[in-house]
């Protein structure tokens, strides 16, 4: 329903900013925020990281996703920082460590989060096994 | 089947409207706390913010005497509207450093120029490499550091009138 | 006064549908008593004036009345037509209204056509439907109402945000709301079917088409909105398991599982239980979707278009119906009689075993989009992303696909594994030679891999059925399927290449210089600012060759006055291969500008694919009103050859 709107919105929200100030910010040519890493492999690491990692300033939306100045300067991170050799998961961390888990799309098994991964499983086995029983009856 | 078995779902429901119908009356929680609150500040050392100022490094916090940490920008209007209020803070004896995120000298100079000058020293903060270290989400933020360099206290939005005692007793226990 | 009329038949309408209810309501409890007959004719004419009181609302919004509060705060004169009309529904007040019509209209099609079932079922569901009725009029007219007028008119409309202006928009909510509404109509006959005590496949019959038509329309509505988040937000993605997007995916999951289990309860006779619960699960999932879509309840940065205190009004309602239904289910279900039974190798096993699957991922999406809430009741704050549903679900869409393509070939009730091993052997065959072909010829992840490998398992499993058959004789249904089947292989083929083997190039260039994209080879020519009727842009012509003819793209960078915004106009370039997706970035200061280039083999192939569902649906639906009518007047013809061979007898026995 409404739901297009509501992403198209928050896109806005991180466009909000005229032109002119947008292109005097990007005028420094050492940003590594929009420049792809030599190595294809690198990159398409660096790009998956990008896409679950969550931009602070939007709603719902991964930095890689994203024009929002923060956006722009995490990706800036994490493409310098994997070029330096430091690999997506310690990015990861390094940044699950200042914000918390809301920063990373990818919950991890464990803490808060493990029922995410027990529940389906749980369900399924639950589902199988009455589906089993059934089937033995007949 | 046992019959209760046909019950379960039931439960399953009442447990997701009781869950959505105290979340609708909670305050939405949108702010994202930093969690290097107690943590020392990580190493950085930025160009400074006025022409005839100096870097800044996270060793010019370890002096001993607890400091705020601003982070702001000239082209944030909130932070137009928590100048006054800094202001008073500094006349209170805070001393504060003001990180300006993505920033130029010279916007600095005008902003500075209009809305008055808090600050004991500025640097500029291109890329938000500092922000992003301390876990700070957004301008403006203000952070209480202690005498050495551990962050104590992490206010996230504009200070108003109202959060100025608060900061100021923030300043004072991280000053103990 | 056309406001006045509008406000004046939704009042009547809401009356009637008291009526519907209460009259369906004491027709259940006692017999004999003929209170009953009121429903029909209730639902029918309650149809015709909530209808009414939508024209109103659109002949408003036609003439830009800007007395009426609804029309002065969403539209403006100097709109064109056709977005002043989809305007009436581009709110949250409109789209109520159309909600409640299109049921009400659903209602009075129930009321005028339907005669399977019997009339005691049927006041039952028109008293199910009447009471979800009852409650959305009361929202309505309680706290959304349409009709509101202002103090004094205003002087101008304050516009539809200029990006709502677009077919895309104008129609995919429409479109899913349909599909929500024949959700609700399923619901009102599971209810109905579970007061009467009435789970049989005439039952399943006459819910079968509701269901098939809201999943058409569900369908078409995901995919245009997929589509329009691909062409729209500039960044090349189709679906971001947003909250809001999965709001749309859950009843989808349902309502497919749903479908295929009133399949197998029409044909038989099995899966009652499990049906009458996935009929209350598909429409507690649309009811959801509303919740947490309007309450704001899963958003935190951005409190527009939402309410709180809607979402509680929704709550309500969701806890009212849903939790009414499924204590109704927990009452009676024991109740129902267990349906026929079938055996491992049977083709209602594989079908049972989709459901479930269907089910688990419906289960993965609901638990990753509700997460968040919990964590936070919990005083802790969590996202939930690709990275999590991507894989979990597919563990269980694999296996779903697996008996996907095996299950069309199997017999109902009992089957021999040998009989269809020959054409288990050729799908292995088919998807164990993809699968090595795409892991040997590409770099591409294990995901996309199994995805191309499945897509050309089901494509050819799609067709098995008609194997061996007379074409021409084939039951449109079961066309409806094969197309059905075959989309899903086509749209998995679009998904598993877009994800698999797509290029990127992010590129800072300037007049005259190129950037290699995939096969084409990109040079911006220049830049030039543009200007529009609220717009100006900044427009880029990019010649785009791979190796032939130069075509000409022109991506935009354009800012909207009042209010301002910056958004991104993306260009692509079709091709029978794939697209070339191009996006105009920010200037770099020096002359040089971003370019964002995508070549996406077969993108397309995701919304073809599922046009092809929906039409296979579209097929099936077709196909079943048609036996059925078929089948109905060869009941009467039966009955009058039946009371003729009386009468001659009767005759006979005069005459003797």
């Amino acid at each position: 329903m409404m739901r297009r709107l509501w992403l198209m919105f928050a896109a806005i929200a991180c466009l909000a900013l005229p032109l002119g100030y947008a292109a005097a910010q990007t005028a420094d040519e050492t940003s590594m925020a929009d420049t792809q890493l030599a190595d294809p492999a690198q990159e398409a690491e660096a790009k998956a990281l990008m896409e679950s990692l969550r931009c602070l300033t939007c709603q719902s939306q991964s930095i890689a996703d994203s024009d929002a100045e923060m956006a722009v300067d995490m990706r800036h991170l994490v493409r310098s920082r994997m070029q330096a050799g430091e690999s997506p998961e310690d990015i990861r961390q390094w940044l699950i460590e200042r914000y918390g888990d809301y920063i990373s799309y990818a919950p991890e098994a464990g803490g808060i989060t493990w029922p995410l991964y027990a529940i389906p499983a749980v369900l399924v086995l639950l589902a199988l096994g009455l589906l089993v029983r059934r089937l033995r009856r007949s | 089947m046992n019959r209760w078995a046909f019950y379960i779902p039931l439960a399953l429901f009442a447990l997701f409207v009781g869950l959505a119908g105290y979340q609708l009356t909670q305050p939405k929680a949108d702010e994202i706390p930093s969690r290097m609150v107690g943590k020392p500040l990580p190493a950085f050392e930025l160009p400074p913010g006025r022409a005839d100022g100096a870097p800044v490094t996270n060793a010019a916090f370890t002096d001993g005497q607890p400091r705020l940490l601003n982070i702001w920008a000239t082209w944030c209007l909130p932070c137009i509207a928590e100048a006054p209020h800094l202001e008073s803070l500094k006349e209170a004896g805070a001393p504060i450093v003001g990180i300006a995120i993505r920033d130029t000298q010279e916007d600095i100079a005008a902003f500075l120029a209009e809305h008055g000058d808090p600050y004991t020293g500025i640097a500029i903060d291109e890329r938000s490499s500092v922000q992003l270290a301390i876990g700070s989400s957004g301008v403006p933020e203000t952070f209480v550091i202690d005498g050495q360099g551990i962050i104590r206290h992490q206010h996230i939005g504009d200070i108003r009138e109202r959060d100025v005692p608060l900061i100021l007793e923030k300043l004072r226990e991280a000053g103990e | 006064m056309t406001a006045e009329i509008g406000l004046a038949a939704l009042w009547m309408a809401a009356a009637l549908c008291m009526l519907q209810f209460i009259a369906g309501a004491l027709a259940t409890r006692s017999e004999g008593n003929d209170i009953g007959a009121l429903t029909r004719p209730a639902a029918i004419v309650q149809g015709l004036l909530a209808l009414t009181a939508f024209a109103c609302l659109l002949w408003l919004f036609a003439i830009t009345d800007l007395s009426v509060k609804l029309v002065a705060t969403n539209s403006h004169s100097e709109k064109p037509m056709i977005y002043k009309l989809t305007g009436a529904w581009g709110n949250h007040e409109g789209s109520m209204l159309l909600w409640v019509a299109v049921m009400a209209l659903s209602g009075a099609a129930i009321g005028a056509l339907e005669k399977r079932l019997p009339e005691r079922t049927i006041q039952a569901v028109l008293a199910a439907q009447g009471a979800v009725g009852v409650g959305f009029y009361a929202f309505l007219i309680g706290s959304s109402n349409p009709f509101e007028r202002l103090p004094s008119p205003a002087a101008q409309g304050a516009g539809l945000n200029p990006l709502l202006q677009d077919w895309g928009l104008a129609f995919h909510p429409p479109t899913l709301y349909i599909g929500y509404v024949g959700l609700s109509v399923a619901f009102s006959f599971v209810v109905g079917a579970l007061i009467t005590r009435q789970v049989n496949p005439d039952f399943a019959r006459a819910m079968r088409p509701w269901v098939l038509g809201a999943w058409v329309f569900l369908t078409l509505g995901i995919a245009a909105g997929s589509w329009w988040a691909y062409y729209e937000l500039g960044w090349g993605g189709w679906w971001f398991w947003d909250p809001v997007e999965n709001a749309s995916l859950m009843p989808w999951l349902a309502a497919t599982a749903l479908l295929h289990s009133v399949t197998v309860l029409a044909a038989r006779d099995a899966l009652r239980t499990w049906t009458v619960m996935l009929g209350v699960v598909a429409f507690s999932m649309s009811m959801l979707g509303t919740f947490i879509v309007r309450s704001g309840v899963l958003t935190s940065v951005h409190s527009f278009a939402v309410d709180p205190e809607r979402g509680v009004f929704i709550l309500i309602l969701l806890a009212l119906y849903i939790g009414g239904a499924l204590a109704l289910f927990a009452w009676r279900a024991s109740s129902i009689a267990e349906g026929k039974r079938f055996a491992v190798a049977s083709r209602e096993t594989a079908l049972v075993f989709n459901n479930i699957m269907l089910c688990a991922i419906l289960g993965v999406v609901l638990l990753g989009t509700l997460y968040p809430l919990m964590a936070e009741a919990a005083g802790d704050r969590v996202s939930i992303g690709p990275p999590y549903f991507n894989p979990v679900s597919a563990v269980f869409a694999l296996p779903m696909f697996a008996v996907m393509a095996v299950g069309p070939i199997l017999r109902w009730r009992q089957d021999s594994a040998r009989r269809i091993s020959k054409g288990v052997i050729v799908l292995a065959a088919v998807g164990v030679v993809t699968a090595l072909a795409g892991a040997l010829l590409s770099d591409a992840g294990i995901l996309p891999i199994l995805g191309l490998a499945f897509a050309a398992v089901i494509a050819v499993a799609a067709v098995m059925p008609l194997y061996g058959r007379k074409l021409s004789r084939t039951p449109m249904a079961t066309w409806g399927m094969v197309l059905a089947h075959f989309g899903v292989a086509v749209a998995l083929f679009g998904m598993a290449s877009e994800s698999g083997f797509s290029k990127e190039t992010l590129a800072a260039v300037s007049a005259g210089e190129s950037a290699q994209i995939g096969p084409y080879e990109v040079t911006l020519e220049g830049v030039e600012p543009l200007a529009g009727p609220n717009w100006t842009a900044l427009e880029a012509r990019l010649s785009a060759s791979d190796g032939g003819d130069a075509v000409i793209l022109r991506p935009q960078s354009r800012t909207f006055v009042q209010p301002v915004q910056t958004t991104t106009e993306s260009a692509l370039l079709n091709r029978w291969d794939g697209q070339l997706y191009a996006v105009l970035g920010q200037a770099a200061g020096d002359g040089r500008w971003q370019l964002r280039l995508w070549w996406k083999p077969f993108v397309a192939m995701i919304w073809y694919g599922s046009l092809l569902i929906a039409l296979g649906g579209i097929l099936a639906a077709v196909g079943h009103i048609r036996r059925s009518r078929r089948r109905k007047a060869l009941e009467v013809r039966l009955a009058e050859q039946e009371a003729d061979l009386l009468l001659v007898r009767r005759q006979e026995e005069a005459m003797a």
